[in-house]
């Protein structure tokens, strides 16, 4: 183990490196977890919709994901898509990544979405609304409220799990540390440094989602 | 002059797989008239009420709105049930949107009328029933008996020509119950066409023109309010009166 003021000394002298990885690590996650959710409501949408071939192609795709490890899938789009055509390596990442978390965001949108009582559905029926409007107005407001908690978990799973992306050379944290660690004969350390980042970055991350969920949380009052 | 024809139902069959709900149901229900329907739970009333609103699908039969038979598969469904107004009994409130909001909603997404004036007309509303005080705050913070009168606000909000209410008193406190049943007295005072599932035979007495009887899925006896409470036709009302009034 490293001395404390060992540590702290690398600390220092590697922030500018380390500082440049998290916001690429923040940026692949923000990306991926935003696009997911897009995928997420979509399949979602799909497996709710009472149509039972888009059911099927929700299911599958939720089972495809889920069952099979996500350094796989990494490898698969970025591998895949290059040899189809040209992608940036940060879309590739971002874009495996969302396509990840959104199976298990449509399975957390599914069971919110499901959760909402289906008297507000009638609600909205009775007063003329049709299913898509109800849908969009009454129904998917109080589920994305209620989808907060287990989102914001995912982000911060989705956060961790952007390190894979090192795997496919972006320079996200991991991949930072492990570069240097190798360099300098000093693994430990740099191990220590970016576990260090990583748990910053995910307390900062814990403190919006609670706070955004405060925020929401006023017509319960 | 002759009323018109508000609801009528022709032989109307529903059931949930082999469980046959509604028998073979007739019923007219007239411009201005307050048809109440009484019977012991599962006896089916809930059902023809929700049928009424093609909340559930009928598997025979006929209904026609204002003389219009309606075929949910082809009429536009949404625009039929804009003039008929629907208040459930656990409320079914938005829970994410203001007293205001809640009551504006459909005026403004389904009907598109000018917000300021959806906000006019609510206000309008919300004083009927004695609530506009409460336009800003959310549903959580009203007692029962406040949200069932929201929720008969935002039904009259898209100004209905028919208003169903199913069991709206059935999920308040007792003491909540009168000022409830007083916004719907109201209403009928007004000449609203309203069919009403209740358990509540001082209001149906009061209020109702025609008290309907409901037993296993079939209408047993529909009676003027007098005539149903003091000389009711068939053994099946005595026995009903005798149970209710026990209670």
């Amino acid at each position: 183990m490293p001395s404390f003021s060992h540590f702290l000394h690398t600390f220092f002298s590697s922030k500018n490196l380390f500082i440049d990885a998290a916001l690429l690590t923040l940026k692949l996650t923000v990306v991926s977890i935003l696009i997911g959710i897009l995928f997420g409501l979509f399949f979602a949408l799909l497996k709710i919709s009472r149509i039972k071939v888009l059911e099927y192609i929700s299911n599958a795709y939720v089972f495809l994901v889920r069952g099979t490890p996500l350094i796989v899938q990494i490898f698969i789009l970025y591998f895949g898509f290059s040899g189809i055509f040209l992608i940036p390596d940060f879309w590739a990442a971002a874009l495996a990544l969302a396509f990840h978390n959104g199976a298990y965001i449509a399975e957390i949108f599914r069971g919110t979405i499901q959760s909402i009582d289906k008297g507000q559905m009638e609600a909205a029926r009775s007063l003329g609304m049709t299913r898509g409007l109800a849908m969009r107005r009454i129904i998917l407001p109080q589920a994305f409220k209620r989808a907060l908690p287990p989102l914001g978990n995912q982000f911060i799973i989705g956060l961790k799990d952007s390190s894979l992306a090192a795997f496919i050379s972006m320079n996200e944290l991991f991949n930072v540390s492990t570069t240097l660690g190798s360099n300098n004969f000093d693994e430990m350390t740099y191990l220590l440094i970016v576990a260090v980042y990583y748990l910053v970055l995910v307390a900062v991350l814990t403190m919006l989602v609670s706070l955004f969920e405060k925020r929401l949380a006023v017509s319960d009052q | 002059m002759k009323a018109r024809e508000m609801i009528k139902i022709e032989n109307l069959q529903k059931s949930y797989g082999s469980l046959h709900v509604l028998k073979d149901i007739n019923m007219t229900v007239y411009e201005s008239e307050v048809v109440c329907l009484v019977g012991a739970s599962g006896s089916g009333k809930s059902t023809l009420l929700r049928c009424l609103n093609f909340l559930e699908k009928r598997q025979g039969g006929r209904i026609s709105i204002r003389g219009e038979e309606i075929n949910p598969e082809a009429n536009n469904i949404n625009n039929i049930r804009q003039t008929v107004g629907m208040v459930f009994q656990h409320f079914n409130l938005f829970p994410h949107k203001t007293v205001l909001e809640n009551v504006i909603e459909a005026p403004v997404m389904v009907k598109k009328i000018p917000k300021d004036q959806a906000i006019a007309e609510a206000k309008e509303l919300l004083q009927k029933v004695g609530l506009l005080d409460k336009a800003n705050v959310y549903p959580s913070k009203l007692s029962g008996g406040q949200k069932q009168r929201v929720a008969i606000a935002r039904s009259l909000a898209m100004k209905p020509d028919i208003m169903l209410f199913d069991e709206p008193t059935s999920a308040l406190d007792p003491q909540l119950v009168g000022e409830v049943l007083a916004t719907m007295k109201e209403l009928a005072d007004e000449g609203m066409t309203m069919v009403v599932v209740t358990h509540e035979m001082g209001f149906a007495r009061e209020v109702a023109d025609w008290i309907v009887l409901m037993d296993d899925g079939k209408i047993i006896e529909r009676n003027r309010p007098y005539e149903f409470f003091d000389h009711p036709k068939e053994q099946h009302t005595k026995e009903f009166l005798q149970a209710t009034m026990l209670k």
